[in-house]
């Protein structure tokens, strides 16, 4: 019975997740999952303990009984004892090459992120500036199938937990209508379906997200039913790039997040790699960014339409004006204007991920003047163009 | 092999003391020898029977006891046989063989852990226990098969035929003198096993008395031929003709388990030509022909290798095929 056991692509997977150990700062990370007795799974494999390994994966079979990937490994560790194995799941058979392979996938996805969690007090640049009614962040990472959960803490996000997810079959960068793609940017939970009105293929529960949000529909992005959701009663999860679109989380890992989701607040980014900031790069973009936000009110306040304007893209539209008709409007409407107080409260900030800079501001606006006063939940759309923060986009919310 | 027996674990005498001295009694060495030749000729209900009064006279002997186990297994008095082998691992826990049946017969109850224990204890007692590690190599097999089909949602438990373990049919590690050779694996007992020497060899007996004679289409020419193709599967077998032995199966086969040709005769080939002398003999041929193309063959086979020494009842299904006949199924059973 002792054989040479020989598990090259595991070993080769394994490779692959250690390769990039040595960038990841110790770190904080969540105990919850599985990748922590996966890791050492695959650690004891590369030592050629096997019966440790196969020890830890029935641990990990005890803990999630349809954890697929933990079977499979499991059903390599038995047959191992009878003949060597050169490749991952050998013993699955050839006409389940497409359902290895997702599980190998699975399996470098889970151990990527593990090994490569993130630095310790770094933060997902996105979250320039949580809102103070907003408890929680989501910040997903298609790059690593990963989605990385964070708490308000006094307008700083703190890092609670991160889970494996799955994307659209095809990816991320959702442009159009079944394009099975997931897509890329600042987004929010807008509501909640119950697990009831539901089919089992979307588990304990589905959460749908704006998509297409303003930015999208101006870049011409259609499509819908984005949703966050669970997976089928008999899965633990699904391979990384599985859904059309949707991203998927474990029932558990959703059940986990989901009893904060805050309708309509929660947001939810979806990048293809987080960009990670220190603190005080972290501190220095929203601040300087914050200081724009403040020019732009108090130029408001000084009545001079063209200190006010200067803050505005030439591309700038919104209600169907564009720059030139909306500058107009303003002269007319600051003409009669002897006075205006301008109030933000509860600004909330969030960094698009990927190529276009942009960021989504929201606040409590409250205006008034000698001759109108209102308030109102703005959103803004602030990009940067050649160098300078000018808003693109505006509009009620 | 010798080296291992002259490192006879003397603490195990303690233990056989009693079950030496129950031996050393003159025995119903007749009754027990009838049960043994009853059960190979496949009257179970006679075997059980002889077995029983000799145990009447010698109720904790090892051999009758196990004998016991054997037939009610054949018997399919599973729970019966649980608690025979049971009780016999109790009594004598460095004795492999009830170890190894209950494995066996956990394995056909798909209790796969149940039948890991056993083994592992069979080769805890006896580390170069042949049977024992090459069942466990099946059971490891088969757990592995559970869990792919778990990983990858394949259904492959409709494949009934994989009985495939070996059932160990005579306790060699016990000879009827009482003496022991609880260390030594079978395998280093040239002697012959104790009571099947008065066992009449029987070969080639062809039996065409199917239940409803009007379909009884058993020519004898067809049980000659059937009877020449076991010979040339069991000689292509001991000669490890791996290409020879293959082809003596159809290609609608059915594997055991279910797996894929090529998997089966990878592993098949490796068997059956792995190093070391291997002789298979046939003995008791019995031929039940239900059509003119098909036959079911029954015998039972001895296999001898460096490393193994076991004897079984095999069961074949057989298909003739561009008049050649080849096998189409193959269990162990009666």
């Amino acid at each position: 019975m002792k054989k040479p056991v020989r598990f090259r692509l595991l070993l080769a997977i394994f490779a692959f997740a250690v390769c990039s150990v040595a960038d990841a700062v110790t770190a904080r990370y969540s105990d919850a999952g599985p990748e922590p007795l996966l890791a050492d799974a695959f650690s004891a494999i590369e030592q050629n303990q096997y019966d440790e390994a196969l020890n830890r994966v029935e641990a990990l079979i005890k803990a999630y009984p349809n954890f697929r990937l933990a079977h499979l490994i499991r059903g390599d560790l038995l047959l191992a004892r009878t003949r060597p194995l050169t490749s991952f799941g050998e013993g699955g058979g050839k006409a389940s090459a497409g359902k290895i392979a997702d599980l190998r996938a699975e399996a470098i996805a889970r151990l990527t992120a593990y090994k490569t969690r993130p630095p310790k007090n770094y933060i997902p640049r996105y979250l320039m500036q949580m809102g103070p009614d907003q408890k929680y962040a989501l910040v997903v990472d298609t790059e690593k199938s990963r989605l990385y959960l964070y708490q308000n803490d006094k307008g700083m996000p703190h890092f609670v937990a991160d889970y494996y997810v799955t994307q659209g079959k095809l990816g991320a960068d959702k442009i159009k209508e079944g394009d099975q793609r997931t897509p890329i940017g600042v987004y929010r939970v807008t509501s909640s379906l119950p697990k009831q009105k539901l089919s089992d293929l979307y588990g304990s529960g589905a959460f749908p997200l704006n998509y297409p949000n303003e930015w999208d529909k101006r870049m011409g992005r259609n499509g819908h039913g984005i949703w966050l959701h669970g997976t089928p009663s008999d899965t633990f999860s699904r391979p990384p790039r599985a859904s059309d679109g949707c991203v998927v989380l474990a029932n558990r890992d959703l059940d986990a997040i989901s009893k904060d989701f805050q309708i309509g607040l929660t947001p939810v980014i979806i990048s293809n790699n987080i960009e990670w900031l220190s603190l005080d790069d972290w501190q220095s973009e929203r601040s300087s960014l914050l200081t724009k936000i403040n020019e732009w009110r108090s130029d408001w306040e000084t009545r001079d339409v063209a200190r006010y304007a200067s803050h505005y893209s030439p591309s700038f539209s919104s209600d169907g004006q564009n720059y030139q008709q909306w500058v107009q409007q303003k002269q007319k409407v600051n003409a009669g204007k002897s006075w205006i107080k301008v109030r933000i409260d509860n600004i909330s900030m969030f960094r698009n991920p990927g190529k276009e800079e942009y960021v989504v501001v929201t606040f409590e606006q409250d205006y008034k003047s000698n001759n109108l006063s209102n308030r109102m939940k703005k959103r803004q759309y602030w990009i940067k163009q050649d160098g300078n923060w000018k808003i693109l986009f505006e509009g009620a919310v | 092999m010798t080296a291992r027996r002259a490192a006879l674990p003397y603490a195990l005498a303690a233990a056989l003391a009693f079950s030496v001295a129950l031996m050393a009694l003159p025995v119903h060495a007749d009754s027990l020898q009838d049960a043994t030749k009853s059960l190979k000729q496949g009257q179970n209900a006679q075997a059980l029977d002889q077995v029983d009064k000799y145990l009447s006279g010698n109720p904790n002997d090892a051999q009758g006891r196990f004998l016991k186990g054997v037939i009610l297994t054949e018997m399919n008095r599973t729970q019966d046989a649980v608690g025979v082998f049971t009780k016999l691992t109790e009594d004598y826990p460095e004795l492999p063989e009830p170890y190894n049946n209950l494995a066996v017969i956990y394995a056909q109850q798909k209790q796969y852990d149940k039948a890991r224990q056993a083994l592992e204890m069979a080769i805890r007692t006896h580390p170069s226990y042949a049977t024992a590690h090459e069942n466990l190599g099946d059971i490891y097999a088969r757990m592995a098969s559970q869990a792919y089909d778990k990983a990858l949602q394949l259904d492959s438990s409709n494949s009934s035929a994989q009985t495939k373990l070996a059932m160990i049919r005579e306790l060699m590690s016990v000879t009827p003198r009482g003496t022991r050779t609880a260390a030594a694996p079978v395998v280093a007992e040239p002697s012959k096993p104790i009571q099947v020497a008065a066992v009449p060899e029987v070969k080639h007996v062809v039996t065409p008395t199917p239940p409803e004679p009007e379909k009884a289409v058993a020519v004898s020419a067809d049980a000659d031929e059937i009877a020449k193709a076991i010979d040339s599967w069991a000689s292509a077998w001991s000669s490890k003709d791996v290409k020879g032995y293959l082809s003596h199966y159809a290609a609608s086969f059915k594997t055991p388990g279910g797996v894929s040709r090529a998997k089966w005769e990878a592993e098949r080939g490796s068997r059956v030509g792995k190093p070391g002398a291997i002789q298979v003999t046939v003995e008791n041929l019995k031929v039940t022909a239900s059509r003119p193309d098909q036959a079911t063959v029954k015998f039972r086979q001895h296999y001898i290798s460096a490393s193994l020494k076991s004897s079984s009842n095999k069961v074949l299904v057989m298909v003739k095929q561009n008049g050649k006949w080849l096998i189409q199924q193959e269990r162990i059973g009666s």
